[in-house]
């Protein structure tokens, strides 16, 4: 019993200590950036750099899609929505209808590439065949001539900027197969793909890694130089939206991105830096 | 009356107030579910929607069928259940009927212990090793699909469904356990047509609430169960059932959006579910009780 | 052998082959998690902030997101929750309202957590204007909460003896001193269990933070309550699908799952001790 009269008081100690050594609550403006999966790596590492730098600066950093961050600079939750496709006119309307100027900042340049297994025998596709087997009209690897099985299809989920891109560049709009594997990132289709012999994905030029094989698209293969001159079909820009031209701690960060290191983080992140 | 009364009039007041607390948020969660759900049934006609079989929600325009979502969350949670049943039910009538008290004494801290795992972990153990594992093992396409989605949750309501089973158990009379073996039947035997008949609504209760709790996960299955919204035709087919849906999609759904409301529709044919098993369940084990004898 | 006996060997195998499973699939994760999780921990991971696209440094802010959010949840859910259950126990009227309230505290308990989430992003998130905050969240866990706490006080409170509250009021003592002085003490190492389980299950949540406090990355420690934080659970949810680098980054993820792991079983633990203790302390 008298070990339990202890416990209130030990127990509100070690509380104290808890609260008081982590950093107290003080004031200080959070730049809030959401959005695309596949600007994902480069916000969060221009944030991180930039924060070295800066140590009064507070960013915190999200996914979630190109449509999340659309929505939440909509509705004023973000400072910075990460876009990998162009906003849409009904977006640019409700927000205007609630106050939010939308202002387009193209901060980089990418290609949507489509990969497949390391094993699989593919290395071109044309923008017929992969928009076949996108809307259900090819289902098997012997449709193509390489190899056996179904091909498991891989999409994003509605929020993605890439996925609008594609559906826009490769589908022209028509509705991906309802029974498409719904991934959540670009890492979700990469790593799905990298595991799953019978894969197909799409995914952005960072994204691409040892573990997965890239085919080429009408012939033309996703490179940076083919990206920059508009070679590759696929190609779409990166953005960043803000609400209104950008001031205070959100411009000091917009101009960190579009200067020469962040520049530098967005080759190194494997995007292609606009010229 | 004196200071002491009307202080011990005050207190009573103040517990009874604050008692009624659980009964404000439930009503709150309710008024909630209807208000922000009501504008998609304005809009779209209910079955329409129950029965669509379409889940294309930013499309223009935008299709709102969620038969795929109720079929996906119906073949997951009688997956499940598939999976928990015998092994729930089984390891409460073992810990009833074989193991010794010191045994049982081990044993149900184990148990324990896995119903205190969160979901983030089973899905993330079934999405790292589970998944990869069943892949190779059967040779399917991809391992994160509804039979790997029903195991995993099966295994989540075990604990849910051992422990009421086993206090099911526990209430039935010794006397029905000492008369059937005085009149020569096996312990097996017993424990078949008499223990487990007479507990058999206690025993179903438990199995309510394991379903209710399985039709309820949502970070499981977003993580092992594929993400496809399709009606599946084997067990190996990837689905997105009801919890998964919401989860994967609100961060995009703009407030008041056509979207927000159809989730929100969604989530509360979740919640009256999980309510009507909440009822039976609460009925079936009242009827349990008054049966053996136990009252209220 | 007759039928009947070999009915009864392959039932009780079958009972055996049920236990097992159970004891295996437990076994199997705790292995996995902490043969792939070990590595993962160090001092720098408990105590630094993410770095380098969050393949190195540590998760210290998910652990103090995780904090404040299951206190936050505690600072709602435990007055509420024993003053509720005292009101059940100690009070127990004779009318409709116990009925009412028992319904209402089962009914709340098996609401799914998603639909948890949804009433906390349109109430506290959206209504309020909270955002996605701390606070958001730390109310919606809270909420969560509440009947596991009532439901363990309950238990606790029932456990004392009535010849504790007998021999108190024949001293003379008014019904609340006997509450207070009497019955809560003794209670109290139950209440305590039930509020450190509660604890547990809220710490391990994430669909009712998903939309209501978590984010993805964030360098420091949340500085008020109407901040965005890091949370553990969220954290492994967030590196395993959006995760940039998954080669280090399930190692991460799996550091955190032993850290949600090592929490639960000491909380397992803590209780059984107590109850343990309790148990010899009643006589029983």
């Amino acid at each position: 019993m008298r070990l339990y009269r202890l416990l209130i008081p030990i127990l509100a100690i070690i509380l104290a200590i808890l609260l008081l050594s982590t950093p107290g609550f003080t004031a200080g403006k959070q730049i809030t950036i959401k959005g695309s999966t596949t600007v994902l790596p480069i916000a969060q590492a221009a944030a991180e750099v930039f924060m070295d730098k800066n140590p009064a600066a507070r960013i915190s950093v999200q996914g979630g899609g190109s449509g999340v961050g659309i929505t939440s600079l909509i509705e004023r939750t973000c400072d910075i929505a990460d876009a990998s496709r162009k906003i849409k006119d009904e977006e640019i309307a409700k927000a205007k209808a609630r106050g939010v100027i939308v202002n387009e900042i193209p901060i980089a340049m990418d290609g949507i590439a489509m990969i497949v297994h390391p094993s699989n025998k593919l290395s071109a596709l044309t923008r017929r065949q992969i928009k076949d087997i996108y809307t259900g009209k090819v289902s098997d690897w012997t449709e193509l001539g390489v190899g056996k099985g179904k091909i498991v299809v891989l999409s994003r989920d509605t929020s993605s900027g890439t996925y609008e891109a594609f559906e826009a560049l490769a589908l022209h709009k028509e509705k991906v197969r309802t029974n498409a594997l719904i991934n959540a990132s670009n890492q979700a289709i990469a790593t799905t793909v990298a595991n799953t012999p019978g894969a197909i994905g799409y995914v952005g030029h960072g994204y691409l890694s040892r573990k997965i094989k890239a085919v080429s698209v009408d012939g033309i293969t996703c490179t940076r130089e083919n990206i920059l001159s508009g070679k590759y079909p696929l190609s779409r820009s990166l953005y960043m939206y803000t609400n209104a031209k950008p001031a205070g701690e959100v411009k000091a960060f917009i101009d960190f991105v579009l200067g020469r290191e962040g520049k530098q983080i967005i080759e190194e992140e494997g995007f292609v830096g606009l010229r | 009356m004196d200071i002491r009364t009307i202080r011990e009039t005050v207190y009573r007041w103040i517990f009874a107030v604050l008692a009624f607390a659980a009964l404000v948020f439930l009503i709150g969660i309710i008024l909630i579910l209807f208000k922000e759900a009501w504008p998609f049934f304005a809009q779209y006609s209910a079955v329409k929607a129950l029965l669509g079989q379409s889940w294309y929600p930013t499309a223009s325009p935008a299709e709102f069928g969620m038969l795929p979502l109720i079929v996906a969350s119906v073949v997951v949670t009688v997956g499940a259940m598939a999976v928990c049943v015998p092994i729930g039910v089984g390891s409460a009538l073992f810990l009833h009927e074989l193991a010794g008290v010191r045994l049982r004494a081990v044993l149900k801290p184990f148990i324990e212990i896995l119903s205190g795992i969160p979901s983030i972990v089973f899905g993330f153990f079934g999405m790292l090793v589970i998944a990869p594992f069943l892949q190779n093992l059967f040779g399917i396409p991809t391992g994160l699909n509804a039979f790997t989605a029903s195991l995993v949750l099966g295994i989540m309501a075990v604990p849910t469904v051992s422990s009421l089973a086993d206090d099911a158990l526990s209430f039935v009379p010794a006397s029905f356990h000492e008369a059937s073996l005085a009149v020569g039947a096996t312990r097996w035997q017993t424990l078949t047509r008499v223990i487990v008949p007479a507990a058999g609504s206690g025993i179903s209760t438990a199995i309510i609430l394991g379903m209710s709790r399985a039709v309820g996960e949502t970070m499981t299955v977003l993580m092992v169960a594929g993400g496809a919204a399709v009606i599946p035709r084997s067990i190996f087919d990837p689905v997105r059932p009801m919890t998964s849906t919401i989860a994967s999609e609100m961060g995009e759904a703009m407030t008041g959006s056509p979207h927000y409301h159809a989730l929100f529709a969604i989530g509360l044919i979740l919640f009256l579910i999980t309510l009507s098993f909440n009822i039976i369940a609460e009925i079936v084990s009242r009827r349990f009780r008054l049966k053996l004898g136990l009252g209220r | 052998m007759n039928r009947a006996r070999i009915s009864e060997v392959l039932g009780f195998t079958l009972l055996w082959l049920c236990m097992a499973f159970c004891l295996f699939f437990l076994g199997a994760i705790l292995y996995f998690i902490v043969v792939r999780g070990a590595p993962a921990i160090s001092w720098e991971f408990l105590t630094s902030v993410p770095r380098r696209a969050m393949t190195k440094g540590g998760v210290a802010p998910a652990i103090v997101g995780t904090f404040y959010l299951t206190l936050g949840a505690m600072l709602l859910a435990f007055p509420l929750g024993l003053a509720s259950s005292i009101y059940l126990c100690e009070y127990s009227p004779k009318n409709a309202s116990v009925n009412i309230i028992r319904l209402s505290i089962n009914n709340l308990a098996g609401v799914p957590s998603v639909v948890f989430g949804l009433f906390g992003l349109a109430l506290f998130v959206k209504a309020f204007g909270f955002g996605v905050s701390i606070l958001s969240g730390a109310l919606t866990l809270g909420i969560m909460a509440l009947p596991g706490i009532i439901s363990a006080s309950q238990e606790a409170l029932i456990a004392v003896p009535q010849s504790y509250r007998e021999a108190s009021l024949a001293l003379g003592a008014s019904h609340w001193q006997t509450i207070k002085k009497v019955v809560l003490p003794s209670a109290l190492p139950g209440i305590l269990t039930g509020v450190i389980l509660a604890v547990g299950r809220v710490a391990g949540e994430t669909a009712p933070i998903l939309f209501t406090a978590a984010t993805f990355y964030t360098r420091d420690y949340p500085t008020s309550p109407f901040s965005e934080v890091m949370a553990l659970p969220y954290h492994i949810y967030a590196l395993m699908t959006e995760g940039t680098h998954p080669d280090e980054q399930t190692s991460i993820a799996y550091g955190c799952a032993l850290i949600l792991l090592a929490m639960v079983l000491a909380i397992s633990g803590i209780a059984i001790i107590v109850r343990g203790r309790q148990r010899s302390s009643y006589g029983t």
